[in-house]
C-alpha cells in the first residue's frame, strides 16, 4: 500500500513539473495564490513612483475592473499619464526612475513592476495608444502586422487574417482595404490614430491603455474613436487617461480622479460625476480648478 | 513567451558588439599616440633633444645631417599665419553678412557654396597655388620666388573659409534673436548691433572656429608640398621657399624609407610634434565651443 | 554704414564664387585638351602625350571600396551604440570627445599611423589593403557623426510605439532605427567618400606609388563564379596609386605638358566630387520627402 501511495505521489509530482514546464510564459516564482474574483484585472497596491528624486505618484491603491472602461481624470501634472505608463513599464526606458509597491495582474497574480518580471512580456499583454498618433513610416499592413511578427507569427495567411480582423475591429478596414501597401502617413490624423489602435489590438492585449488618444484630433475623428473604444470593451480591459471630463463621462464605466500624484476618488462614473464623495473631486468636476 | 530568452541573449550579444565598435575609436587614438611616441623616442636615441629644439637647420637628406626642427616650425606657422590673416577678415565679414543681413534664400545658397570649398581636393588647390596664383602674384611682387609661402598661404586662407566664415556664422546665429531685438529697439543699426551685441556674445564660438581653421591650416599637406617647396628654410619671409612639417613627411615618404632609419624615425618625430600642436589647438577650440553651448 | 557693409558682404560672396570659378576655369584651360578616352585608358608614361590615369582610377576604385567598407563596418555600429545604447557616463564622454578629436586630426597623421602599424608592424605592406584601412580610419569619425545625426532625427514617439508593443531593444533598432536612418547614413557615406577620393598625403605616406604602369590583379574573373578569392587577396596585397597622387606626380615635373595632364586629372577629380556631392544632396532630398517627421 505504501508502494501505491509512492507511485501516486510520484506521478502527481511529475504531472506538476510537466505543467510548470509547459507554462513558459512568466516567472512563476512571483505568482501569488489566485484568490481575487474574476472581475478585477489589475490590483494596484501602494504604488509610488519617483522621477529621480521627485515623487510623482504617492501610494496609489486601486482595483481596475476587467472588460470595463476605466477613465483617469485630473488636472495637468496630477500623475495620470505617469500612472498609466507604470502599467506597461514604459518608465523602464529612461534611467533614474523607481517604482515601489505592486501592480498585480490577474488572472496570473504576477506583480508587473517586480524587477524580476520582464517588461517585454508585460508589454505584449498590454497595448498602448499614445496622445499623438505615431504609426511607423511603413505600409498600413506592416504597421498592424509588426506586433504579430515580433511575437513570432510568420505565416502569411495568419498575418493577413489577423491584420484584417484588427482593422475591422478599429473601424478602419473599409477605408483602407484597397490600399494596405500604402504608407501609413498618407492617412489623415484620425485614421492614423485608428491605425495605431488596430496595431495595438492585433496583439490581442488583455489591457488597452489610452493616453489622451483624441486630444490631437478633430471632433469627428474623436467621436469615431470614442465609439470604437466603447466596442473594444468586449475584447479587453480599457484604461483611458483623459483631460476631457465630458469624454470620461460619455464613455467610461468607472472613473478615477487624481490630484498631485494621489488617487483622490474612484468609483462608478455616474456616482463620481453626480455625487462625488470628496470635495476636491467635486471642485474639479464643477470646474473650480484644472 | 516563446523564445523570449533567445531574444534577450541576442540583445545582449548585439549590445556588446556595438559597444566594441564604439570603443574601437579610442583604440585608434591610442594607436596614433603609440606609433608616434614610440618612434619619436627611438628617434631621440639617435638625435639629441637639444639639437632638435635649438639647431637652426634641418638637413636629414644631406650628407651632413642636422636635425633642428625650427625651420619646419617656422614654415608651418608662417603659412598658417598668412592663411588666417587673409581668411579672418573675409570670414568674419561673410559671417556677419550672412547671419545678420542676408535674406534667408541668399544664406541658404551661399553657405553650401562656402562648404563646397572643403570638397575641392587639396591637390587641386596646390595646382592652383603653384601654377596660377604664384605667376600672377609675381607680376605684382617681382621678388616672389617660384616656391614661396605667400601663394599657399592665400589659397589656404580661402580653403579654411568653411571654418572662419561658415562655422563663425553658426556661432553668430546661435545668439538668441531677443538680444538683437533689444538692441534694435534701442535704435541701434544692424551693423552696430552685430558688432557690439551679437559678436561679443558669440565670441567664444567665433574664436573656436578660427582656432579650428588655424589647426586645419597647420595640418594641411598638399597645398604646401606643391607650392611652398621642400627646402627647409628658417625665415620669416614668405616670398622665399619654405618647408612645413607636413611637406617634409611627404618628401621623405616619396623616397626610399628603410624601416628604423633616422630619416624614417624623423617623420614620426616631426609628426608627433604636429600632432601635439594640433591637439592643443583642437582641444582649446572644442572647449570654447562647449562654453558657447552652455550659455545658449 | 549698414549699406556699405552689406555691399562689402555681397562683394565677399562674389569673391568666393569667383575663386571657385577661377580654379575650375584654370583647370579647364590647362587640361581640357588632354581629357580623352585615351587619357582615361592609358598608363602613366615618360611621354606626357601618352600618359594617362588608368592605373590611378582603378587604384582609386579599389582603395575607396576598402575605405567605405572599413568606415561603415566600424563607424555605423559605433554611431548606433552611441545614440541608442550608451548611457551618459564618463566612458561615453571619453568616446565622444575622442571622436570629435579624431575628426580634427590632420590627415597625414593617419598616414603615419598606418605606416607604423599596418605597413610594418602588421606586415600588410604598401598595399591596397593598407590604403583602404588608412582612408577608412580617416572617414570613420565622419561616418559616426553622420550616423548619429541621422538617428537623432527619428522622433522618440516611434521608438515608444515599438517598445510599447513588446519589442526588444535590438528589434526596435533593427526594424525601425536602422531602416529609417539608412538614407541619411548613406548620404553621409557618400559625402565622406567624396572627400576621401581627393586624399593624397596619407596614401603617399604609406607608400602608394607615383608611377605604376600595371593594374592590380582583378578579383573579377570572366567565367563562373565571376569572383576569385585568390585574385582578391592578390589585389589586396598589390601596390597601387590613386588619381590625386598621379596628379601630384605630374605637377612635380618641370615640363608644361605634364602640368596639362595634371590639370586633366584635376578635372576628373572635380567631376567625381561634383557627381558624388550632387548624388548625396539628391538622396537627402528624396529621403526627407519620403519620411516627414
Amino acid at each position: 500500500m505504501v508502494r501505491n501511495l509512492a507511485i501516486k505521489t510520484l506521478s502527481m509530482v511529475q504531472k506538476k513539473l510537466k505543467e510548470d514546464q509547459e507554462d513558459d510564459s512568466f516567472n512563476r516564482k512571483n505568482s501569488m495564490p489566485k484568490k481575487e474574483p474574476e472581475d478585477i484585472k489589475l490590483e494596484v497596491k501602494d504604488l509610488s513612483f519617483f522621477y529621480g528624486n521627485v515623487q510623482a505618484l504617492k501610494n496609489i491603491n486601486i482595483k481596475i475592473p476587467s472588460y470595463q472602461i476605466t477613465a483617469i481624470i485630473g488636472a495637468s501634472g496630477c500623475g495620470k499619464t505617469t500612472f498609466l505608463r507604470c502599467i506597461n513599464r514604459m518608465h523602464d526606458l529612461y534611467s533614474k526612475n523607481g517604482y515601489s509597491g505592486k501592480i498585480i495582474l490577474y488572472p496570473d497574480g504576477i506583480n508587473i513592476i517586480d524587477k524580476k518580471v520582464d517588461p517585454i512580456s508585460i508589454r505584449m499583454r498590454a497595448g498602448m495608444v499614445f496622445q499623438k498618433p505615431n504609426p511607423f513610416p511603413k505600409s498600413i499592413y506592416e504597421n498592424v502586422a509588426y506586433g504579430l511578427k515580433i511575437k513570432g507569427i510568420k505565416d502569411k495567411k495568419t498575418l493577413d487574417e489577423k491584420v484584417e480582423w484588427a482593422l475591422r475591429a478599429s473601424a478602419l478596414w473599409e477605408e483602407v482595404k484597397d490600399r494596405l501597401k500604402e504608407n501609413a502617413y498618407s492617412l489623415s490624423g484620425g485614421q492614423q490614430q485608428r491605425l495605431c489602435i488596430a496595431r495595438a489590438i492585433a496583439m490581442d492585449p488583455e489591457v488597452l491603455l489610452f493616453d489622451e488618444p483624441t486630444s490631437a484630433l478633430d471632433p469627428v475623428s474623436t467621436s469615431k474613436i470614442e465609439e470604437l473604444i466603447l466596442e473594444l470593451k468586449q475584447h479587453t480591459t480599457v484604461i483611458i487617461v483623459t483631460h476631457n471630463m465630458q469624454q470620461a463621462a460619455r464613455i467610461s464605466d468607472y472613473t478615477a480622479f487624481m490630484h498631485l500624484g494621489e488617487l483622490v476618488e474612484f468609483g462608478r462614473t455616474e456616482k463620481i460625476f453626480t455625487n462625488p464623495s470628496n470635495k476636491l473631486t467635486e471642485d474639479y468636476i464643477t470646474g473650480r480648478f484644472g | 513567451m516563446k523564445g523570449l530568452l533567445y531574444k534577450k541573449v541576442v540583445d545582449r550579444v548585439i549590445t556588446v558588439l556595438l559597444f566594441t565598435t564604439a570603443l574601437f575609436t579610442v583604440f585608434i587614438t591610442a594607436g596614433i599616440v603609440y606609433v608616434l611616441l614610440s618612434d619619436t623616442i627611438e628617434f631621440f636615441k639617435h638625435v639629441s633633444i637639444i639639437e632638435f629644439l635649438t639647431e637652426r637647420e634641418w638637413t636629414p637628406v644631406f650628407a651632413i645631417k642636422k636635425f633642428g626642427i625650427a625651420p619646419l616650425i617656422t614654415g608651418t606657422f608662417l603659412i598658417a599665419g598668412i592663411a588666417i590673416l587673409f581668411s579672418a577678415p573675409i570670414g568674419i565679414l561673410l559671417a556677419i553678412y550672412l547671419s545678420e543681413f542676408a535674406p534667408g534664400a541668399v544664406r541658404e545658397t551661399v553657405k553650401p557654396i562656402i562648404e563646397f570649398l572643403e570638397a575641392i581636393p587639396t591637390v587641386v588647390y596646390g595646382y592652383f597655388a603653384l601654377l596660377f596664383v604664384t605667376p600672377n602674384l609675381q607680376k605684382i611682387i617681382p621678388e616672389l620666388q617660384g616656391f614661396n609661402g605667400l601663394s599657399p598661404g592665400i589659397v589656404l586662407g580661402i580653403m579654411i573659409l568653411p571654418y572662419t566664415a561658415s562655422m563663425s556664422e553658426d556661432a553668430l546665429r546661435s545668439v538668441p534673436q531677443e538680444l538683437r531685438e533689444a538692441a534694435y529697439a534701442l535704435g541701434a543699426s544692424k551693423l552696430k548691433t552685430a558688432l557690439t551685441v551679437v559678436l561679443p556674445s558669440a565670441f567664444s564660438g567665433v574664436i573656436a572656429a578660427f582656432i579650428l581653421g588655424i589647426s586645419r591650416a597647420l595640418g594641411e599637406t598638399m597645398v604646401v608640398a606643391i607650392a611652398a617647396g621642400i627646402y627647409p628654410n628658417l625665415t620669416l619671409n614668405p616670398l622665399e621657399p619654405l618647408e612645413t612639417i607636413t611637406a617634409y613627411i611627404v618628401q621623405i615618404s616619396l623616397g626610399d624609407l628603410p624601416f628604423g632609419s633616422v630619416e624614417y624615425l624623423s617623420i614620426f618625430a616631426v609628426g608627433f610634434t604636429l600632432f601635439t600642436i594640433t591637439l592643443i589647438f583642437n582641444t582649446l577650440a572644442l572647449w570654447l565651443k562647449s562654453k558657447l553651448r552652455e550659455v545658449y | 554704414m549698414d549699406t556699405v557693409f552689406e555691399a562689402l558682404g555681397i562683394i565677399a560672396v562674389f569673391l568666393v564664387m569667383t575663386f571657385i570659378f577661377a580654379i575650375i576655369l584654370d583647370l579647364f584651360m590647362d587640361g581640357l585638351q588632354r581629357l580623352s578616352l585615351g587619357f582615361l585608358t592609358s598608363y602613366p608614361s615618360r611621354f606626357p602625350e601618352k600618359a594617362g590615369i588608368l592605373s590611378a582610377w582603378v587604384g582609386t576604385i579599389y582603395v575607396m571600396a576598402g575605405a567605405v567598407f572599413w568606415s561603415v563596418i566600424l563607424g555605423v555600429p559605433a554611431g548606433i551604440y552611441l545614440e541608442e545604447y550608451a548611457r551618459k557616463n564618463w566612458l561615453t564622454s571619453i568616446i565622444e570627445i575622442n571622436i570629435n578629436n579624431l575628426a580634427a586630426v590632420p590627415s597625414i597623421i593617419y598616414g603615419l599611423l598606418a605606416l607604423g602599424i599596418f605597413v610594418y608592424r602588421l606586415g600588410f605592406g604598401e598595399s591596397i589593403l593598407t590604403g583602404g584601412l588608412t582612408l577608412g580610419f580617416l572617414m570613420l569619425p565622419v561616418i559616426v557623426v553622420a550616423t548619429r545625426e541621422s538617428i537623432k532625427r527619428i522622433p522618440q514617439s516611434i521608438r515608444e510605439a515599438a517598445y510599447s508593443m513588446g519589442a526588444t531593444k535590438w528589434e526596435t533598432v533593427r526594424d525601425h532605427v536602422i531602416p529609417y536612418s539608412a538614407g541619411g547614413i548613406l548620404t553621409g557615406v557618400i559625402i565622406a567618400a567624396s572627400r576621401a577620393i581627393g586624399e593624397t598625403a596619407p596614401l603617399i605616406t604609406i607608400g602608394a606609388l607615383t608611377f605604376i604602369a600595371f593594374l592590380p590583379p582583378s578579383p573579377i574573373k570572366a567565367d563562373f563564379p565571376f569572383v576569385s578569392w585568390d585574385s582578391f587577396v592578390e589585389m589586396l596585397k598589390s601596390p597601387f596609386t590613386v588619381i590625386p597622387i598621379q596628379m601630384f606626380n605630374w605637377i612635380s615635373r618641370p615640363q608644361k605638358e605634364f602640368h596639362e595632364n595634371a590639370a586633366a586629372a584635376g578635372l576628373v577629380l572635380i567631376a567625381l566630387t561634383l557627381i558624388m556631392n550632387s548624388l548625396a544632396l539628391f538622396l537627402r532630398y528624396k529621403v526627407r520627402r519620403r519620411i516627414k517627421w
